[in-house]
């Protein structure tokens, strides 16, 4: 593992994130910790522990109420149109439920990785240059589905059409990979192949990969680091050689001890 | 081990209390309006024999009519085409507007809805009279008049077929930094295109029978010879009519049939 420097040049910073619903309910309380380049970090914690408001918070698809999130050392709160595109393009996302245009192509979903690179009225006549189709060619290569690259996503299955979000994503070039829960609507042989995939694009590429799981098995597999979070608190965050069962169990607990 | 007692379903459940009470209210409630608008069964069965002789004369069409109509009723579906066309281009921009999982701003919203409903208010026979006075007897005003009815009722199906699309595309182009309008043009659009197409057939298709009407008012097409053959009590003829519309909307209702197939 490579954590040499990186730890004083982290990618991604919380400082003091607090969320709160308009309907008062608390997302966030007082989140603080930095993820460094090039880690593979899993959170995990119960439903509605606020594991998808954070991963949001990142690339501002969720607000927050106070605090500071950086990527790369820049606040990312005050971010505006142009801007805002700009850090999101960088940033790639995959969710539970894929979000592929199902009428689509599967060539069509993954150029649209591509779109926050692209001036509106070219995206609209679908005008990607040679070498960008290529691309997407090379990055159904990376999925292995390259066999696929004309059919409608709707006629793949839910593995498949999670790996060609990932495809999608990847044409973005993206310094880190957020990823909602990317297996929960899989079986457990396609769920090895999307985890074995974003680590591999983790060790490959040196994509920083952030994952929100419920199954703490596929967590201890895959991380390089387990944070927790409890009703919106962070209440655990260990190096994978220092995660135990115990400390895995507590942040399960539905009731604090103190 | 136990078995588990089935829980009772309650007595409300059981009787259908709520399924009964609203037939007997809807029942009531009908009858109570035909008493009050004095739409009257009786009258309706004791002139019913005059409806069979109107029904005789109409059942032995005018073939040869046919050839007089072909022309006026090839107007009435250019008319009806190049309107609900023309209705349809305008609403698409509208309805997303409209869409309340698009705009989250409530007031340009329900503006648009304002406008939307104000413009459905206005009755087709009104738009035609006012159209023929403006533009002179003719399928101009024809296909005005078609023109901004079928923008109305589109307008409203459309945005309610966009408000039942998955969001999800919407986030995931969103995600990957796309502008307002790419997110409408790859996450959108590709969603609601069928029922757009079915919707806009649809629309045609009233149309075709709304323009029979319109052309009452001198707004062109084949109703100046519905309502000249009507006012001849030439019913042999009214047949011809009726019957020639009826393939121009079963072929239209075929045509919106394979297309759903195809585009689904």
């Amino acid at each position: 593992m490579q954590a040499t420097a990186t730890q004083t040049n982290p990618i991604i910073s919380f400082k003091h994130v607090n969320k709160i619903y308009d309907n008062g309910t608390v997302g966030l309380k007082d989140i603080n910790f930095d993820i460094p380049r090039g880690q593979f970090l899993v959170v995990v914690g119960l439903s509605g522990a606020g594991k998808s408001t954070l991963l949001r918070t990142i690339n501002r698809m969720h607000e927050i109420t106070s605090g500071e999130v950086l990527v790369d050392n820049e606040s990312v709160s005050d971010y505006k149109g142009k801007a805002l595109r700009h850090l999101r393009r960088h940033i790639g996302m995959i969710f539970q439920n894929f979000n592929l245009v199902k009428r689509a192509t599967v060539e069509k979903n993954v150029l649209s990785g591509l779109v926050g690179y692209y001036p509106t009225w070219r995206c609209v006549l679908g005008l990607f240059t040679p070498h960008d189709r290529k691309r997407a060619f090379q990055a159904l290569d990376r999925v292995s589905l390259t066999k696929k690259l004309f059919s409608r996503a709707d006629e793949l299955s839910g593995g498949q059409q999670q790996r060609v979000a990932i495809a999608r994503a990847l044409m973005q070039d993206p310094k880190i990979m957020l990823a909602d829960e990317p297996i929960a609507s899989l079986d457990p042989r396609t769920t090895k192949a999307v985890m074995d995939t974003l680590k591999r694009l983790n060790r490959e590429d040196g994509i920083t990969v952030i994952v929100n799981l419920h199954s703490v098995e596929l967590a201890r597999e895959y991380a390089d680091r387990i944070v927790g979070l409890r009703s919106g608190e962070l209440v655990y965050d260990e190096p994978i050689d220092q995660v135990t069962e115990a400390g895995l169990n507590q942040i399960y607990q539905t009731k604090p001890e103190a | 081990m136990s078995t588990p007692e089935i829980p009772q379903r309650p007595w409300r459940q059981r009787y259908h209390v709520s399924a009964i009470a609203w037939t007997v209210t809807i029942v009531v409630l009908l009858i109570l309006s035909s008493m009050a608008t004095g739409a009257n069964f009786g009258m309706f069965l004791a002139n019913i024999n005059q409806f069979t002789v109107l029904l005789v004369q109409m059942s032995h069409p005018a073939w040869a009519y046919l050839s007089v109509i072909i022309q006026p009723l090839y107007e009435t579906i250019q008319m009806a085409i190049l309107g609900t066309t023309i209705g349809a281009a305008f609403a698409i921009p509208f309805s997303l507007l409209a869409a309340s999982n698009l705009v989250g701003n409530k007031v340009l919203r329900n503006l648009i809805r304002l406008f939307l409903d104000l413009v459905r208010t206005l009755p087709d026979l009104l738009l035609a009279a006012i159209f023929v006075a403006v533009f002179g007897i003719g399928s101009t005003a024809g296909v005005i008049t078609l023109a901004i009815f079928s923008f109305g009722m589109v307008s409203k199906l459309f945005y309610e077929v966009i408000e039942t699309i998955d969001m999800g595309p919407l986030e995931a182009m969103k995600s990957v930094g796309a502008s307002k309008v790419t997110i409408i043009w790859y996450a959108v659009l590709p969603q609601i295109l069928n029922q757009f197409v079915s919707y806009f057939l649809y629309t045609l298709e009233i149309n075709v029978r709304a323009s029979t009407v319109l052309g009452y008012l001198g707004a062109g097409g084949i109703g100046v010879y519905l309502q000249r053959s009507l006012d001849q009590f030439n019913y042999s003829a009214t047949a011809v009519i009726i019957l020639a519309t009826l393939v121009v909307v079963m072929v239209i209702d075929g045509v919106s049939n394979h297309l759903r197939r195809v585009l689904l």
